[in-house]
């Protein structure tokens, strides 16, 4: 069988980008706090995601609608009224995280799917059960942090398809726990749907030298030549006594195509492509590529050379907690 | 630039000089008056950029001898060139076949970032809202001209596809999949 593709749009165009490109699946979100890449500029009104899911529909793709932040309290109605806006849109499924959104889906939207979002951070058989047992979650969106033999011990105890991200951006915390964006900007991404937000985000380029500031800090500054970094507080560059390095990661992209066959054997479902914040571009070269990959490897043929590297942060990439080495 | 860079195909010399005796005031305003048509056309892209239709965003082609002052203003966008250094809220900053490139969806702007290609200064927020409002567009400055050009849009298509063989800037929209 072939794996299915789930891939990010951050526009209505990103959506039609994603589904003309081959993605199985395409996934998006409100241009509100409710999901999780609120980015200025980005993501769908009401009447655009009615159209999108139309088209995907047209086409044999489906949408998932991520609302996976955590209602504010007193602020609950928003969230509420965005489940219920993407069932009407025709949506196939929603991606939610809190536990109390996920009881209000479970009790006023029964026959809209729910999807465990990456933010509740559920890493084992036993929460992944609880979640289906207690809210009839159908799918769960793994945590980064796992190697290919975790992943396999979870499916053998669930009967909750796992789906995993294989690129993108690197989210090293236990996800939706991680609350170090908050102290440089004020904003966090449980919380505002945004890390390192770009408001807060300035660049500086001195003689050659390029220096990234969060909130007034710089996070990072590199050389001539050297690949321009985003400031993401948690592969910034720091000191720490005598010794200047990346002290939580280092600025590279996740890309685990090559580990597609193992995935497969270890009973993912389906594959994951981080980026609602990029553009259409992107989502068509990233999308091509991987859905030539899982056709492949449905096919029994090896995996094809990927040429993804440029369109990395850091421009170099890892294959993640997937393969844990010590450094 | 980075090892890691483009290739991004840079404005030919013998041109981009003949531009300095160009005089900007009329260019400026037919550019302008081409924005507004376009922007009749593209509303969503203002929805869009929210607040950031109040910002004055400085566009550098560094492989020309003038810069861009653009401000969306709500769908009646003004556009002014000028030889000297312009201020703005944000600028980017790069060879003009990357900022046109991003415009027609055939580069993605992170990576042309990533990769030192282009350059952004002054509010990041306000340069990714514009980013991701001219991607949704789906803009194709040749097909918009050629609407505009009346009877002669045949020979603006022409004149469009010299300029692009000419100078390897792309003018018109790249399709995300040919076979589509
Ligand atoms: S700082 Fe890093 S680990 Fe924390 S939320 Fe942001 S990307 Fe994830």
């Amino acid at each position: 069988m072939v794996m299915e593709i789930v891939c990010p749009a951050g526009t209505p165009a990103s959506l039609r980008a994603a589904v003309k490109a081959g993605a199985h699946t395409v996934y998006c979100g409100f241009a509100d706090e409710t999901n999780a890449r609120n980015f200025p500029g980005l993501n769908f009104e009401r009447d655009e995601m009615r159209e999108g899911v139309a088209f995907a529909h047209d086409h044999g793709s489906k949408v998932l609608v991520a609302i996976n932040t955590f209602p504010r309290a007193g602020g609950e109605e928003m969230w509420h009224r965005a489940i219920a806006d993407a069932e009407s849109a025709g949506a196939d499924a929603v991606i939610l995280a809190d536990l109390g959104l996920l009881a209000h889906a479970a009790q006023h939207h029964p026959n809209l799917r729910r999807h465990l979002s990456v933010q509740a951070a559920a890493a084992n058989a036993d929460v992944i059960n609880f979640y289906a047992d207690a809210f009839g979650v159908r799918r769960v969106v793994l945590p980064r942090v796992l190697s290919v033999p975790e992943i396999a011990a979870i499916n053998a105890e669930t009967e909750v398809e796992t789906e995993v991200f294989v690129f993108g951006g690197l989210c090293v915390m236990a996800e939706g726990r991680c609350s170090l964006s908050s102290y440089a900007t004020g904003k966090s991404p449980n919380m505002n749907g945004v890390c390192s937000p770009a408001s807060h985000v300035d660049y500086h380029e001195d003689h050659g030298d390029l220096s990234a500031k969060l909130g007034g800090y710089t996070i990072h500054k590199v050389g001539a030549g050297q690949p321009a970094p985003y400031p993401t507080l948690c592969k910034g560059c720091f000191q720490a006594g005598e010794a200047t390095g990346h002290l939580f990661e280092d600025p590279v992209s996740l890309n685990a195509e090559a580990l597609i066959p193992q995935l497969a054997k270890a009973g993912v479902t389906a594959l994951k492509i981080e980026g609602r914040q990029r553009s259409r571009s992107y989502v068509a070269q990233v999308v091509r590529n991987f859905r030539a990959a899982v056709d492949a490897q449905a096919a029994g043929l090896p995996m094809p050379e990927g040429m993804l590297a440029s369109l990395t942060e850091g421009q170099a990439t890892t294959a993640g907690a997937y393969k844990k080495t010590w450094r | 630039m980075s090892d890691h860079s483009v290739n991004l195909p840079l404005f030919p010399r013998l041109p981009a000089l003949a531009l300095k005796g160009m005089p900007l005031m009329p260019v400026s305003m037919a550019l302008s008056g081409f924005a507004r048509r376009i922007a009749a056309r593209h509303p969503a892209m203002f929805r869009r950029l929210g607040e950031y239709n109040a910002a004055r965003f400085v566009l550098d082609p560094t492989d020309l001898p003038l810069s861009m002052l653009l401000e969306p203003l709500n769908g009646r966008p003004r556009i002014h060139l000028s030889r000297r250094t312009l201020r703005g809220d944000a600028r980017i900053a790069g060879p003009l076949s990357g900022l046109l490139g991003l415009v027609h969806g055939a580069y993605d702007g992170d990576a042309l970032f990533f990769s030192r290609d282009l350059v952004i200064e002054g509010d990041t927020a306000a340069v990714l809202a514009l980013r991701n409002a001219i991607d949704d567009a789906e803009l194709d400055l040749s097909a918009e001209a050629q609407a505009m050009s009346g009877p002669f849009a045949a020979a603006m298509r022409r004149l469009i596809a010299m300029a692009e063989a000419r100078t390897g800037v792309a003018l018109s929209r790249h399709e995300e999949d040919g076979t589509w």
